[in-house]
């Protein structure tokens, strides 16, 4: 019996290569492990190792060649055939059928209706409250909840979000780390694929960017990569973008980041109703969530429905109706674009106002259907320009509602610097309701 | 030049013939997988990164003998010897490699990504160091739910230099985590030799700082991994918190396929071949204590190649993922498989 020595493949790119020596010549007997010839590829000379073992018959390809392509047929190695593996395969499987292009991406589920029921009594709540208590709803209701992050736990959090949850639930469940965002994140993402449902707080996402390794390459990845097997319920949550003069690397909106990242769920919300709802549903999501909040939103108060209310990801809500033009928007920016809304609705431009609230799976239909109504666009983002959340949206709406675009689409957003220290510029540099406003009417110049 | 660690002089570890006969079958399962590996890859079927184990066989082998069922492994991309000793089956291993449906992960992972719930073997990780906190968290979760289980995170020596491994160790004294750290000490991280790449070459001190007791182990003979495991995951076990092992070992082939391992001579690799290989060293003690003969342990080794035959037929035979798969498993959703 004989088996054929093929010319090897010693690169991912490689397709020939020169056979430059034999270790080995005819009649030398051969173990698996030998080195039997040195090869020159694009790249280095490598060494090529027998695989099966035998006497070499006969050596095809004489040193020297150049130019021998993989898988030619460079020896044949004579064995006593006992437990020799065949180096031809039986039957290579043929390739999946042909496809010129992809399948079509399934569109996203149609979600619940997210209307709160009549008779729904409410509790004016601030954001901070709210987040605090979908945590502690949710750890009364499911054990393997737990929090974790900077200050959490004695200190009552550095924003008192987590506050009281300590005595609740105990330092088992509610656990102060050392300030090592990569090593606790890593660490939160493993206790998750081990099937715990974990809370880990960034005390801003700014110090994320530590961790961003874990959440995107552990975290949103290992699902696809295990073939469904490996899923990650983890919840990474903590205030995002700009807070008030702390400088550049203390105000990052990390939105169009995170928003990027198949595997990721990311939600960013602006009341205090939804903070709690969307916070509730993350935790009991079965996949790694992104929850963006806003400092300077914490002290304010709206108000909460009462009761164990969950809302679905992925739907955007209509905050205020409009006819003119439609301001899309997320997080703080919410309340600039209802700002906006009012001062415009007084000079006689009907504004709708919508809020993101999720922003992967990003609710196009909804964005669509009110362009398609008010026929003019403006996104609002307190991150930059550059390949943002905005830059998302209108591409969309250009693409699915072209031809009932009266004007083309307007951002609003931070200006391309780093956020400055002093007061005067950084107002300069961040968007507020005046920039709203302005690009409402830009949208809107010449309508009858 | 591999240096032998302290604890060879040691008296040698002992087993019973069963014992060395499961691992000597078990590391020649890894040592010939690899090498039809290799050959695949050769042939053009694997594609990509494929970082073979060949030559670091006992290392797994011994540790995987001190687990017990509920136990947790994580490693790095240097993973298929790994996903053997844990019992992930041969066919799904290869077929993954060759990116097959029926591969671990439905061919969506590939070499460095492969992944069994059941086996709790946690991967397959890509990225230098990433497995320490995530095994770090495994062992969290053992002792938040008060159950014994222990989590053994390999990684290398190069990894071994990473800013989140002390992260993790920091963490996992602090809270006396259940989790041994197993640092497959091969000499080379890609091609740069532990002594041009770390202050401090004894890996097994790294702990020191972090009151986390560490061990030299000669990674070459499986009978001395297991005796330093099984001391490790008792230590573990008992509620003591972490443990590391550095085990001196040493790999054959390349960093990965594509390496020309020009950063060592052959003299080296031919010396830890002809006088340290953990397999044959298994083979004469075997051999020697009359466990065996060599026709005894021929027969093994035509089963191991049967196996590993098959697995390769498997591999080749498994069709590619249907096109429909691209858009499966980015999210866990209600009523999806």
């Amino acid at each position: 019996m004989s088996v054929d020595i093929l010319m090897p493949a010693l690169s991912p790119t490689m397709e020939e290569g020169t056979l430059s020596k034999w270790l080995k010549k005819e009649g030398d007997t051969v173990k698996s492990g030998d080195i039997i010839a040195e090869i020159e590829t694009d790249k280095a000379t490598m060494e090529v190792e027998a695989v099966d073992e035998g006497i070499l018959s006969r050596i095809v390809v004489p040193e020297g060649t150049e130019g021998v392509k993989v898988n030619a047929i460079i020896a044949v190695l004579a064995s006593d055939g006992e437990g020799v593996s065949k180096s031809e395969p039986k039957a290579d499987a043929p390739p999946a059928k042909a496809m010129n292009a992809a399948p079509e991406q399934p569109r996203a589920k149609v979600m619940a209706d997210t209307s709160v029921p009549e008779g729904t009594t409410f509790t004016e709540t601030t954001v901070r409250d709210a987040l605090r208590d979908a945590m502690a709803e949710e750890m009364r209701r499911d054990e393997r909840v737990f929090v974790m992050g900077e200050e959490v736990a004695q200190y009552q959090g550095a924003y008192k979000v987590t506050r009281e949850l300590l005595q609740e639930f105990g330092e088992r469940r509610v656990i102060d780390t050392p300030i090592t965002e990569h090593g606790f994140a890593g660490l939160g993402v493993g206790a998750a694929f081990a099937g715990l449902r974990p809370v880990v707080e960034f005390m801003t996402f700014n110090f994320a960017m530590q961790a961003i390794d874990h959440i995107i390459n552990s975290a949103a990845k290992t699902l696809y990569m295990s073939g469904g097997q490996m899923g990650c319920p983890i919840v990474f949550r903590g205030p995002n973008g700009a807070a008030s003069r702390v400088g550049a690397q203390h105000s990052h909106d990390y939105s169009s980041w995170y928003a990027q990242i198949p595997g990721l769920k990311v939600i960013a919300p602006y009341s205090a109703a939804d903070a709690k709802g969307l916070l509730k549903a993350a935790i009991r999501d079965p996949n790694p969530v992104v929850f963006l909040e806003h400092e300077l939103l914490y002290g304010q108060s709206f108000p909460v429905p009462d009761g164990d209310f969950v809302l679905p990801i992925g739907k955007a809500a209509v905050k205020r109706e409009g006819t003119d033009v439609t301001l899309v928007a997320h997080s703080r920016m919410v309340g600039f674009a209802l700002q906006a809304a009012e001062r415009l609705a007084a000079e006689g431009i009907s504004a709708e106002v919508i809020d993101l609230r999720t922003l992967r799976p990003l609710d196009t239909d909804t964005v669509v259907e009110s362009v398609k109504k008010t026929s003019r666009l403006v996104c609002c983002e307190e991150g930059w320009r550059f390949f943002g959340v905005g830059a998302e949206i209108a591409a969309t709406v250009v693409t699915e509602a072209f031809d009932y675009l009266d004007a083309p689409p307007i951002r609003v957003h931070q200006k391309d610097v780093p956020l400055p220290y002093a007061a005067n510029l950084e107002a300069l540099s961040l968007p507020n309701a005046d920039d709203i406003v302005a690009a409402a009417k830009k949208v809107c110049e010449g309508m009858i | 030049m591999a240096t032998r660690p302290k604890s060879a002089k040691k008296a040698p570890a002992k087993a019973s013939k069963a014992d060395m006969l499961k691992f000597y079958r078990d590391m020649l399962l890894i040592r010939r997988f690899e090498e039809k590996a290799g050959q695949l890859y050769g042939m053009g079927k694997i594609a990509g990164f494929c970082h073979l184990y060949i030559g670091q066989e006992a290392v797994v082998t011994g540790m995987q003998a001190c687990l017990k069922d509920g136990d947790q492994v994580i490693t790095g991309y240097r993973d298929h010897g790994h996903m053997l000793a844990c019992g992930l089956d041969p066919n799904g291993v290869m077929a993954e490699l060759t990116g097959r449906i029926g591969g671990l992960s439905r061919g969506k992972g590939g070499s460095m990504h492969m992944f069994s719930k059941d086996k709790n073997f946690y991967g397959g990780h890509g990225i230098v160091g990433a497995q320490v906190p995530l095994g770090t968290g495994l062992a969290f979760a053992n002792k938040y739910r008060g159950n014994d289980n222990v989590s053994l995170a390999y990684f290398g020596d190069g990894a071994a230099n990473q800013g989140q491994v002390y992260e993790a160790f920091n963490m996992a004294s602090l809270w006396k985590l259940p989790v041994i750290y197993v640092i497959e000490n091969n000499m080379y991280a890609m091609g740069t030799s532990v002594e041009r790449a770390s202050a401090e070459v004894e890996l097994f001190k790294r702990g020191i700082s972090f009151e986390i007791e560490g061990e030299e182990v000669d990674g070459m003979d499986v009978l001395a991994v297991r005796e330093a495991g099984e001391k490790a995951v008792k230590h573990a076990r008992a509620g003591k918190g972490p443990y590391i092992l550095e085990m001196k070992t040493y790999r054959y082939r390349g960093h990965s396929m594509s390496d020309p391992a020009k950063y060592r001579k052959r003299e080296e690799v031919d010396d830890i071949r002809t006088h340290h290989d953990p397999i044959e060293g298994l083979k004469g003690q075997i051999i020697e204590q009359g466990h065996a003969t060599e026709d005894d342990l021929k027969k093994i080794d035509n089963e191991i190649k049967a196996i590993v035959k098959e697995a390769a037929d498997f591999s080749l035979e498994s069709p590619e993922p249907d096109a429909s798969e691209l858009w499966t498993d980015v999210l866990i959703e209600e009523g999806a498989r």
